[in-house]
């Protein structure tokens, strides 16, 4: 388990989380390079499915993040994506994944080191929990 | 499997072009550029790519409307479901209703390691036990639950209704913790890899579990254990059977009492356990037999009732939600206050319908929609 490196998906919105994540970069803040971020317009356009396919993909952990409650660009983004987060968060406890593996964040554009943080926990979470169950699938049949 | 194939197996050849096909399909009536029998010729003349390269194939119902009036006995559903197959081989499919988390779901399942968690709803209010001949199939109900609770469907309440029924018909049934999905939706979507593996692993629990009966709430299980499992090679090896069926032999031995429930109700036939599986009467016999019921029929009943506009989450447009309007006016036309029916997803795309938010789209007429089992559990009392 020593040289497991996690995959963590980050879906990241345009006006923060990704600048956030840009302004760590430009910062030069260490963290973990486990994580692959896909840039969003919105955090409320995020769907379900966004998050079940990057498990199916082969992801060990997702993160859901957007702005602030009253920093969307688009006024109540991160509220429909509260929504989706809670659906969401019950499909995949079902399916009997660890809670621990989904995470909603809210990091602002000034928070490059908010940003380096999470990732930085997360990945020493991961490592913990061991790689995705349905990883298993994907190595096997495929 | 090629389209040649498909063809021999699904006797096209057949096909005599009489469009009655087309003629009574829900889809054709709303949309001018959808038509079985066009698709069969496009077959037979070997367009294989205007074929399995077009939405087209997708917007099917497979709800056997058309199998019931062809002359030539084509088997069109099934040629769809093969179809699809190639489609999906090709990197086609369908637009997947609710962004396509089903059929991310049944694909997720397929993974060995994954302990479900799927029965954390149950209460000790219902009676189970591990050593009964009787397996209840939950199927996807519990996944259902966090899905549409939006659309105020609680898909756990059929569940719920049908245990309660069970036990109060002195039946404790056992309930797999480790069932998976099983694998309608991505058959008909055209994954036969996933739909295979789900199958294998279904089978070899029940085997495991030895039981003699399976009773499903869901006719879509049902049909796809009846059915697809046996086409596919899977064989579960015992009795199968949907509730109504189950409750209209106790009935019928007289071992089922209800208690009096006032309601004017009628009932939408789900085309798989309808039309696919010739189950009319079961359901119609339970509505029957409770007292204060004022059973009516909807202008179009039995063979030729209107689908619920959507299968196997696909495919889901405005013509859908035009075939489910169709079916609402007329229900609420009959005069009944609840339209009543036995499968999950007719209740889901009929539910959907009413608070959609389109004012224009709506229908003007709301109704209740219920489950069988559920107007039986409450007729059952506590």
């Amino acid at each position: 388990m020593a040289d497991f490196e996690p995959k963590i998906v980050a879906f990241a919105c345009n006006w923060c989380t990704y600048a956030a994540a840009d302004l760590a970069g430009t910062s030069r803040i260490q963290y973990p390079p486990n994580v692959y971020i896909v840039r969003l317009m919105c955090s409320g356009m995020i769907n379900p499915d966004y998050v079940l396919r990057a498990f199916e993909e082969g992801a060990d952990g997702v993160i859901v993040s957007g702005c602030h409650y009253t920093d969307c660009h688009y006024i109540d983004g991160p509220v429909k994506c509260d929504a989706m987060f809670a659906k969401v968060k019950k499909l995949v406890h079902i399916l009997g994944l660890e809670d621990e593996r989904l995470r909603r964040e809210m990091i602002s554009t000034s928070e490059g080191t908010v940003f380096a943080r999470v990732v930085q926990e997360f990945v020493d979470q991961l490592k913990k929990l061991g790689p995705s169950p349905f990883k298993v699938r994907m190595e096997t049949v495929v | 499997m090629n389209l040649g194939d498909i063809i021999q197996e699904t006797k096209a050849y057949y096909c005599l072009e009489c469009g009655k096909c087309t003629s009574v399909c829900p889809v054709a009536r709303y949309d001018p550029s959808f038509s079985p029998r066009a698709i069969i010729e496009d077959a037979l003349l070997g367009f294989e790519d205007e074929l399995v390269f077009n939405q087209k194939l997708f917007s099917c119902l497979t709800c056997y409307t058309c199998q019931q009036l062809c002359p030539a006995d084509v088997d069109f559903p099934m040629f769809i479901q093969k179809a699809r197959a190639i489609a999906q081989d090709n990197g086609q499919h369908g637009i997947y209703a609710h962004s396509g988390q089903l059929q991310s779901l049944a694909r997720l399942m397929t993974s060995p390691s994954i302990k479900q968690r799927r029965l954390e709803w149950l209460s000790d209010r219902y009676r189970i036990s591990d050593d009964s001949d009787v397996l209840f199939w939950v199927g996807c109900t519990p996944y259902f639950e966090p899905i549409f609770e939006d659309i105020e469907f609680r898909a756990l309440d059929i569940t719920e209704a049908s245990l309660k029924i069970l036990n109060f018909l002195g039946i404790e049934p056992k309930l797999l913790p480790d069932e998976k999905c099983c694998g309608h939706d991505v058959l008909w979507t055209g994954d036969v890899e996933t739909f295979k593996k789900l199958a294998e692993h279904n089978t070899k629990l029940i085997k495991e579990a030895g039981v003699k009966k399976i009773i499903f709430s869901c006719p879509e299980g049902y049909r796809t254990f009846k059915l697809d499992y046996p086409n596919y090679g899977f064989d579960v090896d015992c009795e199968l059977q949907h509730i109504s069926e189950f409750l209209a032999e106790k009935i019928e031995k007289g071992e089922a009492k209800f208690n009096r429930i006032e309601k004017k109700v009628t009932y939408q036939d789900p085309c798989r356990l309808g039309r696919h599986l010739g189950v009319y009467d079961a359901p119609r016999k339970v509505l029957e037999s409770i007292p204060g019921i004022e059973f009516v029929e909807m202008e179009h009943s039995r063979w030729d009732s209107i689908c619920c506009g959507t299968s196997a989450f696909t495919n889901c447009d405005s013509y859908s939600n035009m075939i489910r309007t169709e079916r609402l006016s007329e229900a609420t036309s009959t005069g009944a206050q609840t339209i009543i029916t036995s499968c999950p997803k007719c209740q889901t795309h009929f539910r959907c319908a009413m608070v959609d938010k389109g004012e224009e789209k709506r229908p003007t007429s709301q109704i209740e929609v219920l489950d069988l089992v559920n107007l039986v559990a409450n007729a059952m009392g506590d």
